[in-house]
């Protein structure tokens, strides 16, 4: 399946956003996620299915000011 | 000490986490300060964020997170509903910028992304400009904190319109208001707090200074001097000198 991640496209198995975060080695990572531009709270991850051409963002703390 | 939508803080210093040295120098920049609340920030994960997550935890202060970077109503909005899953707090210090050069808030865009954050049951930090309708409304759609512009992100120029920072505190004596970049030199922070302001937010002055850790101690000073300043009732300033010491009593020696 190709999907543009973190603005990258990738060619992931998935189906599920969080079969996809645990393929890229983020299953149990700190993150918060959007899809195609919406919010997509982290209970949703699991029943969520992705699909060619999906926009997944994947965002974690970072510094700031 | 300031307080926050119901929340005490430990001190009126608001410190960004951004552009330090390196971890250990944010980490005793903080504890020299004694801030009481952390800023910070969500990026596209590339390896770092969780090392992160783990240092701001062990800072053990509130964290504000932001949503810098962000130019529309969506964007800012999308981002806060991350942030809160992310930091656990339902605090946004919210941004939305309408130019790239000056980082100028989009003033405009910003009330309606309150609006929606408030109503969403969001606390929301503005950062916005000095300006008294905008403020106004800010108020009106939910915000009980006002965080007006000293002078552009990152500039050092300190606080641009003093009278227009004195205006909003005179307009709104009861609502925290802090003043949210530009500051440049603990005398900017001291300055802030002077005119009766309940905290100021700094990063770059802190974290860009040759010694971070002694000038985020510096500006602490600047802040506790400042507070004691506003309640201590200055003088007014005048325009023709007043001698201080008596004219009574003076000897005629000419």
């Amino acid at each position: 399946m190709k999907i543009t991640l973190n603005g990258e496209p990738r060619d992931l198995d998935g189906p599920t956003v969080q079969d996809l975060l645990a393929e890229i080695g983020l299953g149990a990572a700190k993150v918060a996620t959007a899809l195609n531009g919406t919010f997509l709270p982290a209970g949703r991850r699991g029943s969520t299915t992705l699909k060619d051409g999906d926009a997944l963002e994947v965002v974690a703390p970072m510094q700031g000011g | 000490m300031p307080q926050f939508y119901g929340t005490h803080v430990d001190s009126p210093l608001m410190l960004g986490t951004a552009q330090y040295p390196s971890p250990t120098i944010m980490a005793d920049a903080f504890r020299a300060s004694g801030a009481g609340i952390a800023t910070v920030s969500l990026r596209r994960e590339g390896g770092a964020g969780q090392a992160f997550h783990d240092l701001i935890k062990e800072l053990g202060v509130p964290v504000l997170p932001n949503t810098a970077g962000c130019h529309s109503v969506r964007e800012a909005v999308t981002t806060a509903q991350m942030a809160r899953e992310l930091f656990e707090t339902p605090w946004i210090k919210l941004e939305v910028i309408r130019d790239d050069d000056t980082l100028c808030p989009d003033v405009i865009a910003l009330v309606e992304a309150a609006r929606i954050l408030t109503d969403d049951g969001f606390q929301v930090f503005p950062y916005c400009t000095e300006d008294l309708s905008v403020c106004g409304r800010l108020l009106d759609e939910g915000c009980e904190v006002l965080m007006p512009w000293g002078a552009p992100i990152g500039s050092g120029r300190g606080l641009n319109n003093p009278y227009g920072l004195r205006s909003l505190r005179a307009h709104f004596p009861d609502v925290p208001l802090v003043v949210d970049a530009g500051i440049g030199l603990p005398s900017h922070a001291a300055q802030a707090m002077e005119l009766g302001y309940d905290a100021v937010l700094l990063n770059t002055a802190v974290a860009k200074a040759g010694d971070p850790v002694a000038m985020a101690r510096a500006m602490a000073l600047a802040i506790d001097a400042g507070k004691l300043a506003h309640a201590a009732n200055p003088i007014e300033a005048r325009d023709m000198a007043a001698p201080s010491t008596p004219v009574f009593g003076m000897a005629v020696l000419g």
